[in-house]
């Protein structure tokens, strides 16, 4: 089932918390709404599920405007953010809510229930009260719950926030599977870079109310459409250079003016998978010294200075470490496999910047 | 009194070591704490039921069946099955209103609610005299219209009313607060009504407040004194409440009568007083049982 914004709006007194937002979601496809707390990637889940009204725009469900179509009546299972279980119900008695409401038959209803105490591995667990439940076992009734009443939509917001990382890690492979298996089309809300990359089939990007882009994992990794998307998704290395004879530098790094005229700025962005390391010195162009190794399980971030005091950030594979046969301190050369130009001075982003030439927003691998 | 839940509840799970006190410390202050109850509490109350029985049980029985004290039992009972029902309606309605919407005017009415615990109760049943009394605003009207509320029993409904306004409400508002309105939301997502929200999932969720607070409001609404004693007018077997009985029985220097009827009145509160209890012991199992739970993370 395809839901679709167009132009959509949604302002809260003076405070737009969306603004002009237009994406489609197709049938059957999993959808991560990403961004930075205060994004309004909530407030858009929310007008999907008819708890808000947008102040603009028009929203379709199954080609239908559904604006003002009460949340009742839109058919969509929602899962919020503290699972919201009824605590008076046991979990039996919430898996049946909805079905009562819609008022199923006393046996279907019975029927149903078993199948999906099942199906999410609650087994006996019927008649036990939320409070009587593990973090990662009120979940899966908060989604059981929402899913009992044949919902064409699910909507999570923030489902994996309040579990613990092991559990987490669970769920995201539990969600992807269960998704997999129903085939139901799912939307979910979530400030972690990581799991939207993990678990979406496509992931639409909001920041101060507005989508900055909308691809799959790989498209916004790969290619993202401005500096703040490079930024949020992953850590990106920025590089402010002033251009002189035809190169564009800060200390000793030097990249292509590419047109930008003589003493102007031009900004440039690259992965710390770009930057490849050799302990031979002679081997690549730029010289630097390995200030911090981090251990990060299969992976390890390093932290390169370079002789004029550029700290870089870099990210190689266990085993290539091993090969390198490296330590905090030694002398390296390296290079930059891959960049991106962010902008170029005249271009609304340029900002000036003296001292601080490596910015990195967004924390993790 | 109007202590929340929460407040009830850590009371007894608080930790007690690193702030004991020295052995002799404690036990004189406990000794005070006792002699204080007894002397302040227990003494009074044991008192009444002491005089009550003090001509014996026939005579006690006897004060109880008399038709005037029968009559002020039956018009406590009618009010309160009046003002009760009506209060936990408002209150609901009220800590409804107040914990789930912003509104403007909404310190007002949280400040309107709290009204009756301030004034004294005298004043709240003047309030109604220059209101509907015969020199009152609405005075003539009614009398053209043959209607009597001052003086009757819908001056006295009033009154009690008015005084037990905010048990139910001041009880409701800080449960429905901390709860917030996820789980109606959940329940609107489900495709439940407005009122199917309400009382298959707001109301069962402040069901122990509920209780509490009609509770405390009837102990009030048959125990008051002062607002109801201003619009009763004190007529002996139409108008007046047990209270206002056992204070006219003694002025009328029939100290065993008054007394029979004050232990009604005393039963009552030590009634209250149990289920009150009982309710508070049901939270706070529920609340441990909810922190305690192995299977729980």
């Amino acid at each position: 089932m395809s839901i679709e914004l167009r132009q959509v709006s949604k302002q809260f007194g003076d405070v737009r918390a969306v603004e002009d937002v237009s994406f489609t979601v197709q049938e059957g496809e999993l959808v991560a709404l990403l961004g930075p707390s205060g994004g309004g990637k909530t407030t858009v889940l929310r007008m999907i599920a008819g708890l808000e009204t947008p102040t603009g725009g028009d929203l379709f469900i199954r080609g239908q405007r559904v604006n003002d179509v009460s949340v009742q009546q839109r058919n969509i299972g929602f899962v919020f953010q503290g699972y919201a279980l009824f605590k008076t119900m046991t979990v039996h008695e919430n898996i049946a809510f909805g079905l009562k409401i819609k008022k199923w038959k006393r046996a279907d209803i019975a029927a149903r229930v078993q199948e999906l105490l099942k199906l999410f591995g609650l087994d006996g667990l019927g008649s036990r009260y939320p409070h009587q439940l593990s973090g990662g076992q009120r979940q899966r009734v908060a989604i059981a719950r929402a899913l009992a009443p044949k919902p064409s939509v699910l909507l999570l917001d923030e489902p994996f926030g309040a579990v613990d990382a092991k559990i987490r890690q669970e769920l995201r492979e539990w969600l992807v599977r269960l998704h997999h298996d129903l085939n139901v089309t799912t939307i979910f809300v979530t400030h972690d870079q990581e799991e939207a990359l993990e678990v979406s089939n496509r992931i639409v990007i909001f920041s101060r109310g507005r989508l900055e882009q909308i691809g799959t994992p790989r498209e916004v990794y790969e290619k993202p459409s401005n500096e703040f998307v490079a930024r949020f998704i992953g850590v990106l290395n920025v590089l402010e250079l002033k251009v002189q004879d035809g190169q564009s530098r800060l200390g000793e790094l030097s990249f292509p003016a590419h047109g930008v005229p003589e003493g102007n700025t031009l900004r440039i962005g690259f992965r710390p998978y770009a930057v490849q390391i050799s302990a031979n010195l002679g081997e690549y162009r730029y010289r630097g010294t390995l200030k911090h190794i981090f251990f990060l399980g299969v992976l390890l971030r390093l932290e390169l200075e370079t002789p004029s005091g550029l700290t870089l950030r870099a990210r190689i594979i266990k085993e290539e470490f091993n090969r390198l046969g490296i330590s905090e301190g030694d002398e390296i050369s390296f290079q930059i496999r891959e960049y991106r130009v962010l902008s170029r001075e005249g271009d609304a982003l340029t900002q000036e910047t003296s001292v601080a030439q490596l910015v990195s927003l967004a924390e993790g691998i | 009194m109007a202590g929340s839940a929460a407040s009830r509840l850590t009371r007894t799970t608080r930790s007690q070591r690193g702030t004991e006190e020295l052995p002799w410390v404690r036990r004189v202050l406990i000794g005070i704490a006792v002699a204080f109850a007894s002397l302040f509490l227990v003494l009074p109350l044991a008192n009444v039921f002491l005089q009550a029985f003090s001509k014996g049980v026939a005579h006690y029985f006897g004060a109880l069946a008399d038709p005037d004290t029968q009559s002020a039992v039956l018009l406590t009972l009618t009010i309160a099955l009046i003002a009760v029902p009506l209060n936990v309606f408002f209150g609901v309605v009220a800590a409804w209103l107040i914990s789930k919407f912003d509104f403007t005017g909404k310190a007002l009415l949280l400040t309107l609610i709290d009204l009756p615990f301030s004034v004294s109760p005298v004043v709240s049943g003047l309030i109604y005299i220059v209101l509907f009394g015969l020199q009152g605003y609405f005075g003539e009207w009614l009398l053209d219209h043959n209607l009597k509320i001052i003086f009757a029993i819908p001056g006295i409904t009033l009154a009690t009313m008015f005084v037990t306004f905010p048990f139910v409400a001041r009880e409701l508002i800080p449960i429905m607060q901390a709860q917030g309105s996820d789980q109606e939301e959940a329940a609107l997502t489900l495709g439940a009504s407005g009122w199917q929200t309400f009382f298959k999932v707001t109301l069962p969720s402040v069901k122990w407040g509920l209780i509490y607070g009609v509770i405390l409001c009837n102990a009030r609404a048959m125990g008051e004194f002062g607002a109801v004693s201003v619009v009763s007018g004190h007529i002996t077997g139409q108008t007046d409440t047990l209270p206002l009985r056992v204070d006219k029985l003694y002025h009328e220097y029939n100290q065993a009568a008054a007394f029979s009827v004050a232990s009604v009145l005393a039963l009552l509160a030590l009634v209250t007083l149990g289920i009150k209890t009982w309710l508070e012991h049901r939270q706070t199992a529920d609340f441990a049982r909810a922190q305690s739970d192995p299977s729980a993370e």
